[in-house]
């Protein structure tokens, strides 16, 4: 008995050898499936079945792999997921380049698509006149009393991401924009508990101030992003700014694509396509309200929006072909 | 000493206290000062166990590997060529389960290459019927308890697949289905291991203390690194939190082996093989299968933590469908999870009480009844389901695989109830809420973080010392002092308050609901039942309710905490005073105790000790909860550990801080666990 499974671990363990070192010929696209990382957002999930889609039509095998945000970076670098199809400046720059200066992931390109990741409210505490002034940040100074929680020690909450989307970016423009004595800082742990608080601030009627951004679900509900001062290069305290200049809003953001690092030898011509790539923010927004608004599952919404856009993604996709063969 | 001071436990307590706060009110915060906060010492470790791994898995002892797919050689560290390699064999494994029940190619690809399958679109292995698993398990529970099992078990199965849930549920079967056995045989393994060798037993202890107390999410970033990121690493993790207990409960059923057992087998000339298998291990049964129950439930209380390093399946379904607060959904999937654990934990302990006839003399179509009856259910599936594939010409073929999403669905029901909710019960909350956090939660944290360090370890030592004596009190200490040289103390020290708070407020419910019900014997059930639901539905999705609720505080927290912590607090006291001697409950009627006398004065203090055992896990649940809570929003270790999964060094920083952890949860198990044994020796139980 004991033999036995030996016997059979030795031979699970050599199969497992065998499936480390099989691949495919190197010339065209090799038939090992191209792995998608589906995280936990419905515009992400539908273009990652898009993307999907794409590379099918094009004959390769594609796989899809369900990871949390955070460990995907670590997972591109070593060959786990072979693309990432959505990296957002502000909450994941830092473990972009993290990964990339560890090695193993590459550039590749970046969207049509301008994001914006800003603290905001929703817009019925603007027609409720909860604040008046806003979106202008210098509001925020009378107002504070209507944004107070229990365990806010009476200054009124800006509701932020978990720590480690932008560490202490949020406690320090408080601090440069001279509002600490009336505003504090709270990190949720996730986006899951961001939207449960807008629901129940919804509910309930009162104000509340929460980290968002756009191209969101959140946008067909209707949310404000609140204006703060002009952000430049060098103005925030990590990037070598001063407490005077670190009051300066979110930049306008890119959105990245990435890729582990062979995949531009193992498969040339899907590489090039999704190198090709580029969304703009309507095109997203559209993807996400096929699941958020019109209930569609995510790979029917991305079938749907395959057969919809036609002339968006053939293009990529068959110009690559052309020059290939 | 007196003897005044040694007899009274009360004066010694008093002693403590005044002494506690005097400390308090004699050191002021200050930086410089030792007694209130040490230095830290240790802050280095997470970068040296961070140094470690990196260096083991991405220099050390380099080998040049070929890789076909882009033609090149490749220097790879060979530890991370052994542990890729284990990485893939499990997937291997898997992925054969998972493809036997829903159908794939990558089981072919094993054994050929995926060039093999793009040019022969035939070498596919088709889906079975959800109609022919359930068939089988049906079966399977039939043979192991008989007609209700099968019921439940066919009930089970019409659930997930009506729903539309039978895809991602077959997802996460196979990864149990492989998780659970790997645990099975490695806790036997490791407990006959230690049973056999004292050294060996005093290696294990400790780390399996420390693996039975760490969070599991503070090691998802060394699995991610060592292992990689999908399925495989999903069971990895979840092996690596269901063994211990596994380890533990066959170490325990071999000790209890009778020596007369053991003569026995000795003198009939058994050799050591034939003495573990023929002798140890059928003695030590009930004790090993318990093992195996728990494994199971453990494994599949891991499904949705998995999903955060790549377990495909329910646990990814829900965290998708919480992300966009589709809370109807999210009940939907738990409740599948809750039935798969419940038919699984229904037939290992069917199995554990099964005995073996081991005198049946049967015939061929007898012995082989189950076998034939399962191959009548496979090709009466297959029909039905070519019958479908007739029937429903346009639709999906419900007979087949009922695809996700296109079952039926309760979500708008949940949804209303969750509303429900809200209005009826809001606005009184709120106040409440109001209260709590600052009438009790703010100043409760603010009183612990303004306790200087020596008071911290006055009061717990000194609290170790009365209690469970001075060995205790050391142990004790050194845990503490880990925490005290880390950089992490004030994180801890809020972490210890938001625990304290979650234990004493789930132990009180958790005790008086527990001897409530124990008075009756439907309602002790009714409330076990109840117990085993709260353990293994999946605790994210009553997060989503409570935050809206109480919003975004520790009141979240707790209530979360609340809810998972009064489980084994209740479990423990039901059955405490259950098994409490009926000889003994006689005489104290005849003695004309009233009922509640009875219950005070006689069945409470019998059952003390084990009562204990159960506060004790309540304590390591409060710990897990309130760790997990950082995913509505702390300020404790729990938001470093979440923090950690993005940082370049963060494999280190999260086992550190998941040591530290582990250690509030030692520390504690040690006063509790002493004392118990103590109280347990003095009543003559054992």
């Amino acid at each position: 008995m004991k033999r036995l499974t030996k016997k059979l671990m030795a031979g699970t363990f050599a199969i497992g050898l065998a499936l480390v070192s099989a691949t495919g010929a190197a010339s065209a696209d090799s038939s090992e499936p191209i792995k998608i990382p589906i995280k936990n957002w419905s515009s992400q999930i539908v273009m990652a079945h898009v993307i999907g889609g794409m590379f099918e039509s094009m004959g390769n095998n594609v796989e899809y792999v369900p990871v949390d945000n955070q460990a995907s970076f670590e997972a591109v670098r070593v060959g786990d997921i072979t693309i990432l199809q959505e990296v957002w400046q502000s909450t994941m720059q830092n473990a972009y380049y993290n990964a990339m200066e560890k090695g193993g992931l590459i550039d590749a390109g970046t969207h049509a698509a301008e994001t914006l990741e800003e603290m905001g409210v929703p817009n019925w505490v603007i027609e409720q006149g909860l604040c008046p002034g806003l979106p202008s940040w210098e509001a925020l100074k009378d107002c504070s009393a209507a944004f107070a929680t229990p365990d806010s020690g009476g200054k009124g909450r800006w509701l932020e991401g978990p720590q480690s989307w932008h560490g202490e970016v949020m406690p320090n423009r408080i601090k440069g924009l001279g509002l600490d004595d009336t505003w504090t800082v709270k990190f949720a742990g996730g986006a899951d508990a961001l939207w449960t608080e807008l629901e129940a601030a919804k509910k309930e009627g009162r104000g509340t101030v929460i980290f968002n951004w756009t191209p969101n679900f959140t946008d067909a509900s209707g949310f404000t992003f609140i204006e703060f001062p002009e952000y430049y290069d060098g103005c925030r305290i990590a990037d070598g700014g001063t407490m005077d200049t670190t009051g300066c809003g979110s930049p306008k953001g890119w959105l990245k694509k990435g890729a582990f690092w062979k995949f531009p030898k193992t498969h040339p011509n899907a590489y090039r396509a999704f190198s090709q790539l580029s969304f703009t923010t309507p095109q997203i927004g559209s993807m996400a309200a096929l699941v958020d608004v019109d209930k569609m599952t995510h790979e029917d919404a991305a079938k749907k929006w395959l057969a919809d856009n036609e002339d968006v993604w053939k293009p990529w996709a068959t110009s690559v072909l052309g020059e290939g063969n | 000493m007196p003897s005044y001071l040694k007899s009274s436990k009360a004066i010694q307590f008093g002693v403590l206290f005044i002494a506690f706060f005097l400390l308090n009110a004699l050191i002021g915060p200050s930086e410089s000062n030792y007694l209130w906060r040490l230095p830290p010492l240790l802050k280095d470790i997470p970068f040296l166990i961070n140094d470690l791994v990196r260096g083991l898995m991405f220099e050390w002892m380099p080998i040049d590997v070929y890789d076909p797919s882009i033609d090149e050689y490749e220097q790879k560290p060979l530890f991370r060529e052994i542990t890729r390699a284990i990485s893939s064999s499990f997937s291997f494994v898997i992925n054969a389960v998972r493809e036997f029940i829903l159908g794939g190619s990558k089981t072919i690809v094993a054994f050929s290459s995926w060039d093999f399958i793009k040019e022969n679109p035939w070498a596919v292995w088709p889906a079975l019927p959800w109609t022919v698993v359930v068939g089988w398990a049906m079966v399977l529970g039939y043979k192991l308890q008989g007609r209700n099992l099968a019921f439940l078990t066919g009930v089970a199965g019409l659930y997930i697949a009506a729903f539309g849930q039978w895809s991602p549920s077959m997802q996460t079967l196979s990864f149990i289905l492989i998780a659970a056995p790997v645990s099975v045989f490695l806790g036997l393994a490791l407990g006959v291991f230690a049973y056999k060798s004292k050294a060996v037993e005093a290696f294990l202890n400790p780390l399996l203390n420390v693996a039975q107390t760490m969070p599991h999410y503070s090691y998802l970033v060394p699995i991610i690194v060592l292992f990689g990121v999908g399925d495989h690493a999903a069971a990895l993790v979840t092996i690596l939190f269901a063994t211990p207990s596994m380890v533990r409960l066959v170490l325990l059923g071999l000790k209890n082996v009778p020596t007369d057992v053991v003569d026995a087998g000795r003198m009939s000339g058994c050799n050591d093989f034939q003495m573990l298998f023929r002798v140890l291990i059928p003695t030590a049964k009930r004790d090993v299968l318990i093992g195996v129950n728990q494994v199971v439930m453990q494994c599949l209380s891991m499904t949705v933590i998995a999903a955060f390093i790549g377990a495909q399946g329910l646990g990814s379904n829900l965290l998708i469908a919480l992300n966009s607060l589709r809370i109807g959904t999210g009940l939907e999937i738990g409740i599948c999870i809750v039935l798969i654990a419940v038919v699984f934990d229904k037939m290992s302990l069917a199995w554990a009480n099964k005995q073996t006839d081991y005198f049946a003399d049967l015939s061929f179509t007898k012995r082989y009844r189950h076998f034939l009856i399962m191959a009548a259910i496979l090709v009466g599936g297959i029909v039905m389901a070519m019958i479908g594939s007739i029937i429903f010409e346009e639709d999906f073929n419900y007979f087949y695989i009922v695809p996700h999403n296109k079952g039926l669905t309760t979500a708008p029901f949940w949804q209303a109830g969750v509303d429900w909710v809200w209005d009826t019960f809001f606005y009184t909350l709120k106040s409440f809420n109001e209260w709590l956090i600052t009438g009790v939660l703010v100043p409760m944290r603010d009183a612990y973080l303004a306790m200087p360090v020596v008071a911290t370890f006055l009061l717990v030592m000194g609290t170790a010392y009365i209690l469970a004596g001075l060995r205790s009190a050391l142990i004790v200490g050194g845990f503490l002092l880990f925490i005290a040289f880390s950089e992490y103390w004030d994180r801890a020290l809020i972490t210890m308050y938001m625990a304290t708070f979650a234990v004493v407020v789930s132990g009180i419910i958790g005790i008086t609901l527990g001897a409530a019900c124990a008075q009756n014997t439907f309602a002790s059930k009714a409330v076990l039942l109840f117990c085993d639901f709260l353990q293994t539905f999946p605790s994210f999705i009553y997060l989503i309710p409570v935050i809206m609720l109480f919003g975004i505080t520790d009141t979240s927290v707790l209530i979360a905490s609340l809810a998972f912590a009064s489980v084994p607090a209740t479990r423990f006291t039901v059955e405490g005073l259950r098994s409490v001697p009926p000889v003994l409950q006689d005489a104290g009627s005849m003695c004309g105790v009233s009922r509640l006398q009875r219950l005070i004065s006689i069945e409470i203090p019998i059952a003390f000790p084990h009562i204990m055992l159960g506060v004790n896990q309540t304590v390591n649940f409060a710990l897990m909860m309130v760790i997990i809570g950082a995913f509505i929003g702390t300020i404790d270790l729990g938001q470093l550990i979440l923090k950690a999964i993005s940082e370049p060094q963060g494999t280190g920083i999260g086992i550190t801080l998941g040591v530290c952890v582990a250690f509030i949860g030692l520390a504690v198990d040690q006063i509790i666990r002493t004392w118990a044994n103590k109280r347990k020796l003095a009543l003559g139980l054992n």
